[in-house]
């Protein structure tokens, strides 16, 4: 009996003692519980052609190059659309951890565009799990084409016109990321009667990372039913990104013209079906001041 | 029944005399400093865990690489996604043996020259390191200092060549740390 209870107590303080003389169970594992907020959901603070939850950190400046060409379909005259494009030049600024704010001018419509996107939740792990990181996208735009109807008054707010989205985006994995990005478009003035002044529609990205630099991207947006569904295509894009250090290369194949949220999402014009795919690219540059 | 009472108390005072020899920290700082022609990275983290068996001499490192705090936000990102891959490999480790630990008299206020041996882990590779440091006492409290260079070669970390300007092949990491007296 005497030997049970020392073999019993003996299993017990064995291990104790053992455990005691290696340092590393000293440091009690509270590092495991610490709370922990995901990085780098997306390279960069766009998807494809539309915003992802990345912004600039605070106190750094994104300059963004991008630029469509033509469609691929116009054929060997135009080289494959390689001699029309549309470009936008873009700059965002991180003012907080939170907030980031941009501008952006697009030869398309001769449009001008300031945005913000404001961070509500970021995705952790650790103590305080959140499964998400949500942000909000605010885009204001205005045409600044001659005005065309001398009918009509022209006034400033007629060529103005909302994007708002929604970012909820989700880092799986390593190397997988996904959002989903309901938006709401309003414009102030539209043409016909018919047109919508309020479009919705649902957009969805993610990437696949296939190397530690690289990966494949995709964006879709889906206009709810309504006239803009009837005259529009939705958009779809799909490319790479490549990170090379302060750059992030984005190439793709697009079949929408515009470059800012309520043209790509509203005002996509290319057929699929038809082929009119236009290959493009985004210059992503981060500087910080 | 004696014995067991014996073996007993023998075991707790092992126990808590074993124990009255341990250092211990978890605000320790360890910092990187990489140097090449077009810019200088430096790196700190201060939440680093540290505890030493004064008894043997045995210590260990743990490090958490996504508390390393770099001056630009971008350099944190790629650090973590490209280079030491945290989400892969979340801590890096230097578990050893102080050898000359017997030359630390605790009772006197000094400062020893250390030499410390053991295995550090980064980026799930494990090396042998050999490196001297040392070790102050004051009022019972231990300060800790080392400076070292590793190859990021032989931790797999590879640079790129558009990048072989911005970071250097070889890394200064420097160790300070406070270690207080571990109360049971």
């Amino acid at each position: 009996m005497n030997k049970i209870i020392f073999l019993v107590l003996g299993l017990f303080f064995c291990p104790a003692i053992i455990f005691s003389q290696n340092p590393a169970t000293l440091l009690n594992d509270s590092t495991a519980s610490k709370k922990e907020y995901v990085q780098a959901t997306f390279k960069t603070s766009r998807i494809v052609i539309g915003p992802s939850i990345e912004s600039p950190a605070a106190g750094d400046l994104l300059f963004t190059v991008s630029h469509h060409f033509g469609k691929i379909s116009n054929g060997a005259y135009e080289f494959f659309g390689l001699t029309t494009s549309t470009i936008r030049l873009g700059l965002d600024y991180g003012i907080t951890k939170r907030l980031s704010a941009g501008i952006g001018l697009s030869t398309f419509q001769k449009n001008l565009d300031g945005c913000i996107k404001y961070k509500i939740l970021s995705q952790s792990t650790g103590v305080n799990i959140m499964p998400v990181t949500v942000s909000y996208f605010g885009e204001i735009d205005g045409t600044m084409l001659k005005w065309e109807h001398p009918e009509r008054q022209n006034y400033f707010y007629s060529r103005i016109s909302y994007a708002n989205l929604l970012l909820i985006a989700r880092k799986f994995s390593r190397t997988f990321s996904l959002q989903l990005s309901p938006s709401f478009i309003h414009y102030n003035l539209v043409e016909r009667k018919i047109d919508q002044n309020n479009v919705f529609a649902i957009g969805a990205g993610g990437r696949l990372k296939i190397t530690k630099r690289t990966s494949v991207n995709i964006e879709y947006h889906y206009l709810l039913p309504g006239q803009t569904a009837k005259d529009f295509n939705n958009s779809l894009s799909a490319g790479i990104d490549i990170e090379t250090g302060g750059h992030v290369f984005q190439l793709f194949f697009t079949n929408s013209q515009p470059l800012f949220n309520r043209g790509f999402i509203a005002e996509t014009k290319g057929n699929l079906g038809k082929g009119d795919i236009s290959f493009g690219f985004n210059i992503n540059r981060i500087f910080t001041l | 029944m004696k014995k067991i009472i014996i073996v007993f108390f023998i075991m707790a005072f092992l126990s808590l005399a074993v124990n009255a020899q341990k250092y211990i920290t978890k605000t320790g700082k360890i910092s990187f400093f990489s140097s090449a022609p077009l810019e200088n990275i430096e790196a700190v983290n201060d939440q680093v865990n540290a505890a030493l068996d004064f008894s043997t001499g045995d210590f260990v490192f743990k490090v958490l690489m996504k508390s390393f705090e770099f001056p630009k936000s971008l350099m944190q990102e790629h650090f973590n996604e490209n280079y030491v891959e945290s989400d892969k490999y979340p801590d890096a480790s230097f578990t050893g043996k102080i050898t000359n630990i017997k030359d630390i008299n605790v009772a006197n206020n000094n400062t020893v020259i250390v030499q410390a041996q053991g295995d550090l882990t980064i980026h799930g590779v494990t090396k042998k390191i050999n490196t001297s440091g040392t070790i102050g006492i004051k009022n019972g409290v231990l300060t800790g200092y080392s400076k070292f260079t590793i190859l990021l070669k032989d931790y797999n970390i590879s640079i790129p060549k558009t990048v072989v300007n911005n970071i250097s092949k070889t890394i200064e990491i420097t160790v300070n740390i406070i270690l207080n007296k571990l109360n049971n």
